[in-house]
């Protein structure tokens, strides 16, 4: 019989972790014992980290602004316009918007910027959404950075736990957007006014109000939850033609969901700047009728 | 002796694709403790490669269907060469077949009330094939793949151990089918040697190179088929016709190897993708064959008995399309033997594409939006492996080795060898069923009803064996010889003559395989095909291989070739011998198709190195087959047989 | 038609080791990356291991990672590369080596074995299946699977995190669970088995943060994060985190004995 052909009993399954070059003390992952000897975390050669860094820009400007604009407690009223940020109102210290969304629940004793109290509902809802969920997982989080390039963390337990367990209240959150969605065009409605509450006008705000509604009704719609529950869940289609077809509807919305988050998001932060720069004076709604 | 793994099983299949699956499913259920030993990963399988779907007579679509009409389609696609009593059990026991597959979870197209919707296909008088988009054979692997997962699981909850009864060798291959009471006589061929039941099989570990050897009384072999002989094939590389040769030298004769089919549609361009198929309804749905002259050449080519069911003009031929039943077919769809015979005589004749193909062209045929919509597949498939727009261009094929219709002599109910007691076959590497030509579709339900028969009598002969057969060590040492002998043939031996790459021998065995028994074939070129043969065998002996056993494919390969040359002769040894032309065997020097030759089978045995002419080690024989059962014939019209049958098998 | 040659890094090696060799090969005309490591097995290294099969892109044999991205091989075509570049093939690395580009993928077959098969209906026989064409579309989608176990390869749960193999069964065989769960006539229910709760119990959806490389790789394009895991967490949602279906269990919880 020939020799040196013959395999080892048991090969060897175990490696010296010394010669495999891992920068980590403990090595796991691409990096375990077991893996294809390679020192590099990964050998993409495209620009991978280009999209997490995108990505994570965007979020922290909108971050930033939303945050500036959400404490200021200024500027966020001009006949008829209200900044999308601070509708509805929830307590007494509202600027004084007429036919407009002041409801004051809360009464009084809140002192702080009432954008505060209704921010919590979209600000969740995009939170634990399930395309933002991606977004900040690469892009702040590195968990992963890109597909295929090692993430530098040591343990990872996902959604299984607290707090991130929590991203399972999703659903409630959507509950509360539709509502949201639904004050903020009735707002949409009353920018079809003069500064002087008159009916039947329309400015550069009007259009802007309007883009920005139907962008935040198409992100809103194009939930993955809202998809669930509107035919998603349902074993047999064919006994629910109704909600089949609206399935389907909000399938096709669904498909763009990441671009609508943008879409939504930029258009709601142009529209609350709008409010803005003209409650500060700073530019004149130019009138179209 | 040589020390290795050993272990005892009742069941041993060889091959995990549908044959073999849905026969360890069977032998399983039966209560064999059952081995299933594979080359590639448990559900990769050839079989995933099928897409038109699976032949079965339900008359969910037509009511009119059944087995009957089932069972004429096949023996009229045959030729009459089929073994009518397989024939007769595939049409009818194929829809509780798929029946079943749904019972494991298989989840076919539908038709309107629910049912499975069944398509049309080449050959089938009504819309058959059970389908599922055109990825039919990726969900029938799957589903009996899960089905086995099931079965495990089911023994897990009972013994603790998935594997208790069923067992998964993937990535393993075999060499050789061992047999009890087989005295080596030198001299004295295999299949001619006393006694010898099935003992088990010799296998190694692809992963580890590592020997070992499974004790079975029976075993199944279900490896499918031998396109990797060919150069030009559809066939994936595990199809180097192991089951033949594991059959043959175990002792089993090989029947009607002469029919091999060639797909007149393979891709021809770019290299690497050549043979890919380019599927049947691309023509069915309106695209047609120009040469490079821009001519419809299929007009040309129509033969005489089908003259009068095919269109004479191109007018006629496109109006067919919309109004099927006041115009004649065009002859692009003719029957794939007479197009791919086309399409060789047009190349030929320096009309051909400048890849060696001839143009199929739906781009002018069809707007751009109903391609994509009808022909996604290939629409995806031209789009990313040729870089071709086929709804702006034409493509590019040629014919392509497909399907080999002879294989392993089995009975037609039990699926036993007729040699060897204890070994069975099925699917593609088993003969008989499709006669001298297959009808797409019968393929898959072929690979079900035999691949269940074979499980269902390799348990019932494994249980009432009484005395299991023992294995006989002399042979375990020379198997593993035979399997290490690519190491030692690293140094020129002693016979002279360098150390052969196996990738090179392998080459020039496709190559000839393709130029001097491909799809055209005369006489002069066969016997030269067997000299190259017979000098390929003896420089495969020298075929050397670097490294060590650890998953080395030089290694594999340079097994394979054993397979791959003995396959081959047999091919070009029967194709020389059957002097006429009949389904998959074209004789350029023997163009009709003869009554005379209708009941004929020619057997492969094994015979003595050098005994015969040409250096062969393959002998043939000459079987004349039992006449078609009388309630089977009267199925025909008296017109229809007398062109198939000889005078004295009609008034018998 | 023109050739050229080109630089390539295969990974060579085994469990004890092994590193990235310079192949320099000659490229054609509409080749695919497993071309060019078949013309370097047949010239220069013999005994190259590689897994492949049908070559088309159907049987999900020939998964690599190439230039750092997890792929087929037999899909890669030499045209997407500039003839410049170096490309870099490696074996997946998220699973055990065994020898070059092949690796040990037996965690997959392990987990496939975890989830419990397909439940026939109880008097439903053979033939008598009826089932209607939009019911069975979602379940055939992920179907469509060819087992590559690229997306297994790319999943950062356990390509790097080594520990979490036992708790999670990786986003083929999640899919696996919600095609079974949107079966139009899978008993499981019936039979005492909640698919919806098992996925996030036992098969450890709960670990998947949804950031979508499975379908990025996915040679299938197939939408496994959209179609298969996120409905597969709602649906995991509606038996756990919905408080009126939770109610609606306690009491009923209460009713029964």
């Amino acid at each position: 019989m020939a020799t040196g052909t013959e395999p080892g009993t048991e090969p060897s399954r175990r490696k010296d972790p010394a010669r495999r070059g891992a920068s980590t003390p403990r090595p796991s992952g691409v990096h375990d014992a077991s893996r294809a000897a390679i020192a590099a975390r990964h050998l993409r050669t495209d620009r991978w980290w280009l999209a997490p860094a995108v990505t994570a820009g965007g979020l922290l400007a909108f971050i930033v602004y939303s945050t500036w604009r959400a404490f200021s407690n200024a500027d966020y009223y001009a006949a008829p316009y209200v900044s999308p940020f601070y509708s509805p109102c929830l307590a007494e210290n509202c600027a004084p918007m007429r036919h407009g969304p002041n409801w004051e629940i809360l009464g009084s004793w809140w002192g702080l910027s009432p954008a505060l109290l209704i921010l919590i509902f979209p600000l969740g809802f995009r939170l634990t959404c399930y395309y933002y969920r991606k977004a900040y997982y690469r892009g702040f989080w590195a968990s992963p950075p890109a597909c295929a390039v090692a993430e530098p963390h040591t343990t990872y337990t996902g959604e299984t736990r607290f707090p991130l367990i929590m991203q399972n209240v999703h659903r409630y959150f959507f509950y509360a957007a539709v509502p949201v969605a639904g004050i903020l065009t009735y707002d949409t409605v009353l920018s079809f006014r003069d500064e002087h509450y008159a009916w039947g006008h329309m400015g550069l705000g009007s259009l802007i109000f309007l883009i920005n509604i139907t962008l935040i009704w198409a992100y809103t719609l194009s939930c993955h939850s809202c998809r669930h529950i509107i035919g998603g869940r349902l074993r047999h289609f064919s006994k629910h033609p109704v909600r089949y077809r609206l399935w389907g509807w909000v399938g096709r919305l669904n498909a763009r969901h990441m671009l609508l988050a943008w879409a939504s998001l930029i258009s709601v932060a142009v529209a609350d700047f709008y409010v803005y720069l003209v409650a500060s004076g700073a530019f004149d709604d130019p009138r179209f009728f | 002796m040589t020390e290795l793994e050993r272990q005892q099983w009742d069941v041993v299949v060889v091959g995990a694709g549908g044959a073999g699956l849905r026969a360890a499913i069977e032998a399983r259920e039966r209560g064999a403790r059952t081995a299933v030993i594979c080359k590639s990963l448990f559900g990769k399988a050839h079989t995933v490669m099928a897409e038109g779907g699976i032949a079965a007579s339900m008359g969910n679509v037509n009511s009119g269907d059944n087995w009957q009409v089932h069972f004429r389609d096949t023996m009229r696609g045959g030729k009459f060469l089929n073994q009518w009593r397989m024939a007769e059990l595939h049409a009818k026991e194929a829809p509780d077949r798929v029946w079943e597959l749904e019972t494991w979870g298989a989840l076919f197209d539908r038709t309107p009330d629910g049912k499975i919707s069944q398509r049309n296909f080449g050959g089938h008088e009504y819309p058959r094939l059970a389908h599922v988009g055109d990825r039919t054979g990726l969900e029938l692997i799957r589903t009996l793949q899960q089905k086995i997962v099931q079965l495990q699981q089911e023994d897990y909850r009972e013994h603790g151990d998935y594997e208790a009864r069923l067992k998964v060798f993937q990535e393993c291959t075999v060499t050789r089918v061992l047999k009890d009471g087989e005295r080596s006589e030198r001299g004295v061929p295999p299949g001619r040697r006393l006694g010898g039941r099935v003992s088990g099989t010799f296998c190694y570990e692809r992963e580890s190179g590592r020997f070992f050897v499974l004790e079975a009384p029976a075993v199944v072999l279900a490896t499918g088929g031998i396109g990797k002989s060919f150069k030009v094939t559809s066939n994936s590389w595990e199809y180097t016709g192991d089951g033949h040769a594991l059959a043959l030298l175990a002792g089993a004769p090989l029947l009607n190897m002469e029919f091999v089919q060639f797909h007149p549609t393979g891709m021809v361009w770019p290299p690497s993708v050549k043979g890919i198929l380019v599927t049947e309804s691309v023509r069915g749905d309106g695209g047609v064959l120009r040469n490079s002259e821009g001519k419809r050449f299929m007009f040309d080519y129509v033969p005489d008995v089908f003259k009068e069911k095919y269109a004479q003009s191109e007018e006629e031929g496109d109006r067919w399309y919309e109004d099927p039943d006041h115009n004649r077919r065009p002859p692009e769809l003719l029957p794939r033997d007479e197009v791919a015979r086309a399409i060789n005589s047009e190349v030929k004749a320096g009309r051909g594409s400048p890849h060696g193909g001839v143009f199929l062209d739906v781009s002018t045929r069809m707007p751009a939006e109903t391609i994509r919509r009808r022909l996604p597949s290939m629409y995806h498939q031209f789009k990313e492996l040729a870089d071709v727009d086929i709804t702006a261009e034409a493509m590019e094929v040629g014919p392509t080795c497909h399907y080999v219709m002879g294989g392993i002599a089995v009975d037609s109910d039990t699926a036993a060898t007729v040699a060897v007691p204890g070994l069975f076959a099925a699917g593609e590497v088993a003969g008989g069923m499709h006669g001298s030509n297959r009808l797409g579709g019968n393929s898959l339900s072929d690979l079900l009803v035999f691949g269940r028969r074979a499980g269902l009598h390799a348990a019932e002969y494994a249980s009432g064996i009484g005395d299991r057969p023992v294995v006989d060590e002399e042979q375990i040492d020379a198997a593993a010889a035979e399997a290490l002998r690519p190491f030692s043939a690293e140094e020129p031996d002693a016979a002279g003559g360098p150390a052969e790459n196996p990738y090179t021998l392998h080459q020039e065995l496709q190559q000839t395989m393709n130029d001097l028994v491909g799809i055209i074939r005369r006489a002069p070129e066969m016997e030269q095909a067997l000299e190259k043969l017979a000098e390929l065998r003896i420089r495969a002996r020298r075929a050397g291989v670097e490294g060590h056993r650890q998953f080395n494919p030089g290694w594999h390969l340079a097994l394979d070739l054993r397979n791959m040359l003995l396959v081959s002769e047999c091919i070009a040894r029967a194709a020389l011998e059957r002097t006429e032309s009949r389904g998959g065997h074209t004789r350029e020097d023997c163009p009709t198709m003869e009554r005379s030759w209708r009941p004929v089978n020619l057997l492969c045995r094994p015979c003595d190195d050098g005994a015969l002419p040409l250096g062969g080690r393959i002998e043939l024989v000459r079987k004349t087959t039992e006449p078609i059962r009388p309630d089977l014939l009267s199925l025909f019209d008296k017109e229809e047989l007398v062109k198939y049958l000889a005078e004295e098998e009609l008034y018998e | 038609m023109s050739s050229y040659e080109a630089r390539f890094r295969v990974w060579r090696g085994d469990t004890d080791g092994g590193d990235l060799q310079d192949f320099s090969v000659e490229v054609n005309d509409g080749e695919v990356v497993l071309d060019i490591i078949h013309r370097i097995q047949s010239g220069q290294a013999g005994d190259l291991a590689v897994r492949w099969n049908c070559k088309a892109g159907k049987c999900g044999s020939c998964s690599a990672e190439i230039n750092g991205r997890p792929r087929l091989m037999c899909m890669t075509r030499m045209s997407v590369f500039d003839r410049d570049e170096t490309i870099t093939v490696t074996p997946l690395r998220a699973f055990p080596v065994i020898r070059d580009l092949v690796t040990d993928v037996t965690f997959n077959y392990t987990k496939a074995r975890e989830v419990p098969a397909f439940v026939p209906p109880q008097g439903v026989k053979a033939g008598d299946y009826r089932m209607q064409q939009v019911d069975v579309e979602r379940s055939q989608e992920f179907r469509k699977c060819i087992e590559c176990f690229l997306c297994q390869d790319t999943c950062h749960v356990v390509r790097d995190h080594e520990e979490n193999k036992a708790a999670f069964a990786g986003p083929r065989f999640l899919m696996r669970v919600a095609e079974l769960d949107m079966h139009p006539l899978d008993a499981a229910s019936e039979s005492g088995l909640d698919r919806k709760a098992t996925a996030q119990e036992e098969h450890g959806l709960g670990y998947c943060n949804i950031t979508k490389c499975c379908t990025e790789v996915c040679p299938e394009h197939i939408k496994i994060t959209d179609n298969a895991l996120i409905p597969l967490k709602e649906r995991a949602v509606d038996r756990k985190y919905d408080p009126l279906v939770w109610l609606g269990n306690r009491i009923r919880r209460r009713e029964a004995p």
